[in-house]
């Protein structure tokens, strides 16, 4: 009983695919760690990168954790494609329902957890101290702990891959098929646990950026003077704070059902799954929301650089963004309108729906009015960003047609359906942080990307989404459901055929941005830039690129919104003299140890190892009492250093005069 | 892209849109709804679409011509921003408008009023119940009036109304016929309504909608619209078949199976399905509606903890089913005709030792 549930058959022996899978993980494992041993960088991870509490390494690190996610669940949807390509006149195809459950339940999971949220919250993390003059963020340390506790639950659903098995119930995990009576094994446990170790990351650095945008914005930056970006941030991050604990409450209460046989969501003794259903959603919309409104601000920020104007409707653009916040949390019963409410309430929900089209659609109409007169140059970001426009806005048309009640009733669970929040989720969250990696690589590297192969990826994309996901909203029309794993219809089957074809092209995307990514690190001298390499109008362009690691030597002056374009327009002068020393906060190790623990604790509770999860547990508090004695929390960066870094900087600047 | 028409043509071909098509007044409705939201959303899509193409060209940096327009501080204008917010606001007023009616008019639980566009519905025709029962992992159909029930098969008369009562026995599932109306979730412990009519004879399938676990893929069933003949034809064939519908057999028939055979049963327990929603199919059960009676009373004090017994349902009706199982259902097509006889007794299953490590 000293490890629980945890026996030889917890290891999946007898999935070829799973065992081939882990071979290859092991082999690249070893020799990833080989490498690192051999080239003796370990010490150079713990101490710049893993213990940093620089604001711009823990977003590059939530950067590198969100890509590597993704290709993990991107390997999820490939194995659906194929199956569902394969499945026909009576192949079973090479996925049994256990595994294909899993499956589709780990994409979905994967990729709104550990792919968009972690991508989000590291372009956030990045940018917005530099876009309102900040050395860091306000709470450094908890930075750092909350990217590691994102990293925790991602290395628990990682873990379910190879001990154990993954949750089969479709991403939220609906009761009564997530209770203990009808999903016994691991998989709902780990689902639980891995959601709230990230969560409490996310929660955290959704409390960090608010006061970070509310306190530390440089002088003379009022909220109508900030950028769009740090704007949509801000709002993110409050839905971040007011809806993540509602999921914690949820999870909590699944949990509770799980391990203490408690009653909330069983059939059994008056519990009420769809009590479950409503709360997940409450989370679960405002969600989209969050993933989605960053990138408007990233859109924002493109288009006004590359039209070389200022953003068409800034304060509509602004209310816009609170209306949206706002209503977000006025529409998640529109997930369920089959449910069986009553008509009154489903119209309720229905045209709340609407109403947000509302000021998305006088979002789209200040982007396009600040292309106009404009002198648009059609560098990558700003090709992510119109391929944004004309795919999102089909996917909003879709998502107004699912949000009428009757409509819904048809398309609901459908094929439809996926090929809608794909249709939002690609077009819109993916294609921004296609925009923003190329829009702001320079700025965090000092060299821009390779264009060649950023083409190349982006028309794989573009070709690939439509030839994956039109079949898919064709098929919605004629009547298939989602999750299905075999199919009766064969003609069918060249519909999923094509999509499989699309899916390869988006794998061909994928893969020219890797190939992108390399190349460009090989050609970095060739590639190399100046701190403002796209005539960039807000605060983040005024220091170097990459930025040093207090971002300003002196903290800037505020007196518009785009404020760096500002200056520029105004002759601002790069003060040469008078350096300070800088206070800034000081690595440390605890918050490593802390989601290290933290994952402990959630992997012994997933297989009933009580003593270890106790164990850890009391770890893990003991730890963070001890953190607070620890009294070396800040240093300040002698003043010789900053003249040094800034002197350097004069030179480059001259030389390149 | 010339290469790509044979490709984009093939699956056009000979392909049913059900849901842009289909046979049941509720659904032509429903479908007529999709038209008329796009038709409304596309009148100010297509001109946005074309206005990102036009200005993203027109405005390029490389073009000459509309250098002299470039106005880099232009960043207000209150009649196009008045514009731009009562656009979608009137699309947005004429669209949920349309949703307030069409959502009353359209709901499910609502009788309907009319067999199709031209026929109102004759007020001395009672509506058809039929009750749906979604099971792990097929379906079964209790016509109460007619004393019978089938097993995956939805057979309904053309132009008779209809009154779905619709329930499940484990976990949640979504009752759906593309060709009828619109689906509902079948949800254990709960009874939703819908109501639909088959304007046409015809045979389709209907299925659950939403994911219920491991046989989830095969919870299909067949779905015919027949003439009032072909109808009374089919209710006696049903009749023919023998098997009588008890809580026993139910019992057997709610085990975990995929790809059930159509089953026919020439009588069924009429309370059968009241006991189903009410968590008490099984004899002795208590079932929640009267404990729920009793807790309404008062309670019953400290004997009605013996009550405790008869309220567990979840724990015995795992949702596991052994590998013998899963190959037996496998070599019964689906849709095998004249099956009649209630599935084989499933022996012991293995989730119920599973369990037994948990609790």
């Amino acid at each position: 009983m000293i490890f629980g549930r945890l026996t030889w058959d917890a290891f999946p022996w007898h999935e070829p695919i799973v065992v081939a899978t882990f071979c290859a993980v092991v082999l690249g494992g070893a020799a990833v760690v080989a490498a690192l041993t051999y080239f003796k960088l370990w010490g150079y991870l713990w101490k710049e990168w893993f213990t940093s509490v620089d604001h711009k390494k823990i977003g590059i690190m939530y950067m590198v954790l969100g890509l590597i996610m993704f290709l993990r669940g991107f390997a999820d949807a490939v194995m659906m494609r194929l199956q569902q390509a394969l499945a026909f006149n009576g192949s079973e195809g090479y996925l049994n329902a256990h595994h294909y459950d899993q499956v589709f339940t780990a994409h979905g999971v994967i990729m709104i957890f550990f792919v968009a949220m972690p991508f989000i919250t590291g372009l956030m993390n990045y940018i917005v101290p530099l876009q309102i003059g900040a050395r860091d963020v306000s709470f450094p340390f908890l930075n750092n702990f909350s990217f590691w506790m994102t990293t925790g639950g991602a290395v628990l659903v990682m873990a379910s891959l190879f001990l154990g098995e993954f949750a089969q119930t479709g991403w939220l995990a609906y009761p009564p098929l997530s209770g203990i009576d009808y999903s016994p094994a691991t998989g709902v446990d780990y689902y639980i646990w891995a959601l709230q170790v990230a969560g409490v990351g996310t929660t955290l650095s959704g409390i960090n950026l608010i006061a970070t945008i509310v306190k530390m914005r440089a002088p003379g930056m009022s909220l109508m003077k900030m950028p769009v970006f740090t704007w949509t941030s801000l709002c993110a991050n409050i839905l971040i704070v007011a809806s993540f604990p509602i999921l914690t409450a949820t999870l909590v209460l699944l949990s509770l059902d799980r391990y203490a046989g408690t009653n909330f969501f069983t059939n059994d003794f008056g519990g009420n799954p769809m009590m479950y259903v409503n709360l997940i959603w409450i989370w679960g919309h405002p969600e989209v929301y969050i993933l989605i409104l960053p990138l408007f601000g990233v859109f924002s920020e493109v288009t006004s650089t590359f039209s070389g104007k200022r953003l068409f409707g800034y304060t509509s653009m602004v209310y816009a963004t609170c209306c949206i916040m706002v209503l977000s949390y006025l529409v998640w019963l529109h997930h369920f309108f089959t449910m069986g409410s009553g008509a009154s309430v489903n119209s309720f929900f229905g045209i709340t729906t609407m109403i947000i089209s509302i000021p998305t659609g006088a979002k789209l109409f200040n982007w396009l009015f600040t292309m106009y007169r404009g002198r648009v140059r059609f560098e990558l970001p700003m090709m992510w960003t119109v391929a944004f426009m004309l795919t999102f806005t089909v996917g909003g048309m879709t998502g107004v047609m699912l949000a009428v009640p009757p409509a819904d009733f048809v398309l609901h669970n459908s094929l439809f359906l996926i090929a809608h929040f794909h249709n939002v989720i690609i077009g819109g969250v993916l294609f921004g942080l296609f925009a923003a990696i190329n829009y702001w690589w320079p700025k965090a590297f000092g060299y821009k990307l390779n264009v060649f192969w950023g083409k190349v990826s982006f028309w794989c994309w573009q070709i690939g989404f439509w030839l994956a996901f039109t079949p898919l909203y064709i098929m919605g029309l004629m009547g298939v459901t989602r999750r299905m794993r075999v199919f009766d219809d064969p003609s069918l089957q060249i519909y999923f055929v094509i999509a499989a074809i699309g899916a390869a092209i988006v794998a061909a995307g994928i893969g020219a941005m890797l190939v992108q990514f390399a190349v460009s690190i090989w050609k970095r001298d060739e590639l190399k830039v100046e701190g403002d390499p796209w005539d960039g109008r807000t605060l983040e362009w005024a220091t170097s690129s990459p930025p040093p690691e207090y971002n300003f030597a002196f903290t800037p002056v505020v007196y518009d919104a785009d404020s760096w374009a500002d200056m520029k327009k105004n002759g601002y002068q790069r003060p040469l003299t008078g350096y300070q020393a800088i206070h800034m906060p000081s690595s440390t190790g605890t918050g490593v140890i802390l989601a290290a623990l933290s994952t402990l604790c959630g992997f012994a509770l997933i297989w009933y190892i009580w003593w270890l999860a106790g164990l850890s547990f009391i770890g893990l508090v003991g730890f963070a009492i001890f953190h607070t004695f620890n009294y070396k929390r800040d240093f300040y960066i002698p003043v010789e250093d900053v003249t040094r870094t800034e002197e350097e900087r004069t030179r480059i600047l001259a030389a390149g005069v | 892209m010339r290469w790509s028409a044979p490709i984009l043509a093939a699956p056009l071909a000979g392909c049913n849109w059900v849901v842009m098509n289909p046979s049941g007044d509720i659904a032509v409705q429903q479908r007529d709804l999709i038209l008329i939201s796009v038709a409304l959303m596309l009148l100010i899509v297509i001109p946005v679409m074309a206005m990102v193409v036009w200005f993203a060209v027109r405005y390029r940096a490389t073009n000459e011509a509309t250098e002299k327009d470039y106005d880099p501080d232009w960043d207000h204008s209150t009649k196009l921003e008045l514009l731009i917010w009562s656009a979608p606001l009137l699309i947005i007023i004429a669209l949920g408008a349309l949703t307030w009616v069409s959502t009353h008019k359209l709901d499910p639980y609502r009788p309907l009023d009319r067999i199709d566009a031209q026929t109102a519905i004759d007020p001395k025709v009672k509506p058809l119940t039929v009750q749906v029962v979604a099971l792990d992992w097929k379906w079964l159909f209790i016509y109460p009036e007619l004393g019978v029930a089938t097993v995956n098969e939805l057979a309904l008369p053309t132009n008779v109304p209809v009154r779905f009562d619709i329930t499940a026995s484990t976990v949640m599932n979504s009752f759906y016929v593309p060709e009828l109306a619109g689906q509902i979730y079948a949800m254990p412990g709960m009874k939703t309504q819908l109501h639909a009519v088959a304007n046409k004879p015809v045979t389709g399938t209907g299925f659950s909608a939403n994911y219920s676990g491991a046989g989830f893929t095969h919870m299909r069933f067949g779905y015919k619209a027949l003439d009032q003949a072909g109808f009374d034809a089919w209710v006696a064939k049903v009749k023919a078949g023998g098997a009588s519908l008890d809580r026993t057999v139910y019992q057997t028939l709610a085990k975990p199976s995929e790809k059930a055979p159509v089953a026919y049963f020439s009588a069924a327990d009429p309370k059968l399905f009241d006991a189903i929603v009410n968590l008490c199919p099984k004899p002795g059960q208590r079932c929640m509606g009267e404990l729920m009676h009793i807790n309404q009373m008062g309670g019953a004090g400290k004997e009605s903890a013996k009550d405790i017994e008869g309220l567990q349902y979840d724990f015995p009706n795992s949702h596991v089913i052994d590998q013998t199982e899963r190959n037996e259902g496998q070599q019964t097509a689906p849709d095998a005709p004249g099956a009649e006889q209630a599935p084989a007794d499933h022996s012991s299953h293995s989730g119920a030792d599973a369990h037994a490590q948990h609790r």
